[in-house]
């Protein structure tokens, strides 16, 4: 049984593997790393308090994925494993976010490769904060264990070019945190799929803070903390989404990418995948369902 | 060579000891489980799974089981809990290190001093430190202070080996409990017995005269600043009768290392603020050099 019926040419079953990891990834809400005047600010959509996309790896390394939830669970885990074991074996500095992606990469290539498997879909950011602004590292890594070195922000998830767009107006590096935070807030609602209803609870946000006194630079933005970082006048919402105030009115923070903006479609149609109120983490639902942070 | 030494001894117990049970076959399980006639389950360890006993360690002697070369002392307050230790490693009746460090913060709201063998003891706090931040990294959240206070005591019963051969290592744990808001201190024994202690304690070879020191001394109600003190006239104490306890070096400007644990997170105090103590200690021994009189 284990023998292909059909013969399938490997371009064949690279391009059903990929478009199958695909889809995945587009059902994702987008995380944008990017890089501000003290360090890397991580923040996206995630309606869990618990369940995080974006995790601390190592002293001056942080983490951010989106996708299938157990999947960027289980590569967060031995991150932190690989980071742990390598800074205890030679030293807290030989720990270095090059290392960490190229382990990253070599780990999602060969399961992308591997025949019996089934591709990861996700697609994950390692950032490292460097002691001056010009070490800052951001390496965004693909289901196939592709890898790319981003100078300034990367976008991950379904709208991702699209956020990067309207990222890539007004961006620039040496922006401070809270015009940072709003830019990207800005940004995260261009995501046609419901980006307006975006709430301050909604989001998840956290620093890579060089000025840190700690050797450990990670630290997580509380709603309360992103609310005073970039001065929203923002109700905190009841538990429905849709009675909460929402970031997205171009009143909260300046101009929001218009709502008119056509809704361009991008391997999967964002109206292809309704959008749930309840955050999906679900490990082994096969619907759409399935893929975290929705 | 310690290093590898205490890394294993702190990892392998629980593979070990699960292992026998695991790869015993039905017919040497049904022996062990139905044929043996004895009605004591020591007995019954001893034949079936010698490793799961306490005592698994019989070889090596076990002489020298106290730690040498150290004072570490704790002072609990209200509002947070200082531990402090001396900077003398000895070997024999020679000073090897002047300022070595005994006390490190293992985490954000915990502090360890360590007692015994330099090499396994100061491997066995980077271990420490390391699991107390793989687990909170892991799982989303810190260890419980009891929590960590126990995993402390299963690494130092872990290395029970090396301290039957004479490599004893004993921690002082202090930390600030966020779940109760209070300060408490936790002492250990070589076997990994973790006992908590009430207002203060000290361990290590000069540990007899800090505690009588600090019987005099320790005041429960009294400030972080205060117990600073407390724990550097103890100190100063240890190292007055103890020859393997250091002083403060006031030519060499080497002081204790002193580390604060409260509410607000574990810090180490700058040399500075050390200094200024320890000179106003000494101020007052130049006149009393047995220390501030204790009121009868």
């Amino acid at each position: 049984m284990s023998q292909p019926v059909f013969y399938v040419s490997p371009e064949q079953q690279i391009k059903d593997r990929a478009e199958f990891a695909r889809s995945g990834i587009a059902k994702g809400r987008s995380v944008i790393v990017a890089r501000y005047a003290d360090g890397i600010v991580f923040i996206g959509e995630n309606h869990s308090k618990s369940l995080h996309k974006v995790a601390e790896i190592y002293d001056r390394i942080g983490f951010a994925a989106v996708g299938r939830y157990n999947e960027f669970e289980n590569l967060r885990v031995a991150g932190i494993r690989h980071a742990d074991i390598r800074g205890y074996a030679y030293d807290r500095r030989d720990v270095t976010g090059r290392m960490l992606a190229g382990a990253y990469a070599q780990l999602l290539g060969t399961i992308f490769s591997a025949v019996m498997e089934k591709p990861y879909e996700v697609e994950m950011v390692v950032a490292e904060v460097g002691d001056k602004p010009e070490a800052d590292e951001i390496y965004r890594l693909s289901f196939d264990g592709s890898i790319t070195d981003e100078p300034q922000f990367a976008v991950i998830g379904g709208a991702s070019e699209m956020i990067s767009q309207a990222l890539r107006e007004g961006y620039e590096p040496q922006l401070r945190l809270g015009d940072c935070l709003r830019l990207a807030i800005q940004a995260l609602i261009a995501d046609p799929r419901g980006g307006t209803a975006l709430t301050v609870d909604a989001l998840e946000a956290a620093v890579l803070d060089r000025n840190r006194t700690q050797a450990r630079k990670f630290r997580r933005l509380s709603s309360d903390d992103i609310t005073e970082l970039t001065k929203v006048p923002v109700r905190r919402p009841t538990r429905s989404r849709k009675s909460g105030a929402s970031l997205g009115t171009p009143t909260d923070i300046g101009d929001a990418t218009p709502s008119s903006q056509p809704k361009r479609t991008r391997r999967v149609s964002a109206a292809d995948s309704p959008r749930t109120d309840q955050v999906d983490v679900g490990p082994a639902e096969a619907t759409s369902s399935g893929t975290a942070g929705e | 060579m310690a290093r590898a030494r205490v890394r294993l001894s702190c990892t392998t117990p629980t593979t070990r000891r699960t292992g026998r049970l695991m790869t015993m076959n039905t017919d040497e399980m049904k022996r062990a489980f139905l044929a043996d006639p004895t009605s004591s389950f020591t007995q019954f360890l001893e034949r079936t799974s010698p490793r799961l006993l306490p005592n698994a360690v019989r070889s090596g002697s076990t002489e020298d089981l106290s730690p040498t070369a150290t004072t570490i002392v704790a002072v609990a307050t209200p509002s947070g809990v200082v531990l402090a230790g001396d900077r003398r490693a000895t070997m024999g009746s020679m000073i090897a290190q002047r300022d070595i460090q005994k006390v490190f913060a293992a985490d954000e709201f915990s502090a360890v001093g360590i007692a015994g063998s330099a090499g396994l003891a100061i491997e066995l706090v980077k271990l420490f430190r390391v699991e107390l931040e793989h687990y909170e990294k892991i799982e989303g959240a810190p260890l419980t202070l009891d929590g960590k206070a126990n995993r402390l005591a299963s690494m130092i019963r872990g290395n029970l080996g090396m301290a039957l051969q004479g490599f004893v290592v004993l921690p002082l744990f202090v930390g600030w409990d966020v779940s109760c808001a209070k300060a408490r201190i936790f002492s250990y024994d070589a076997t990994g017995g973790c006992y908590e202690e009430t207002g203060y304690h000290a361990i290590g070879s000069g540990s007899l005269f800090a505690k009588g020191s600090l019987k005099k001394l320790y005041r429960p109600k009294a400030t972080l600043k205060r117990a600073v003190q407390m724990c550097v006239q103890a100190l100063f104490d240890a190292a007055d009768d103890d020859s393997a306890t250091g002083g403060p070096d006031v030519l060499r400007r080497i002081y204790p290392v002193v580390i604060a644990v409260d509410a607000s997170g574990a810090r180490q105090l700058p040399e500075t603020e050390i200094a200024e103590v320890t000179d106003h200690v000494l101020a007052g021994r130049a006149t009393r050099p047995d220390g501030p009189e204790a009121r009868l």
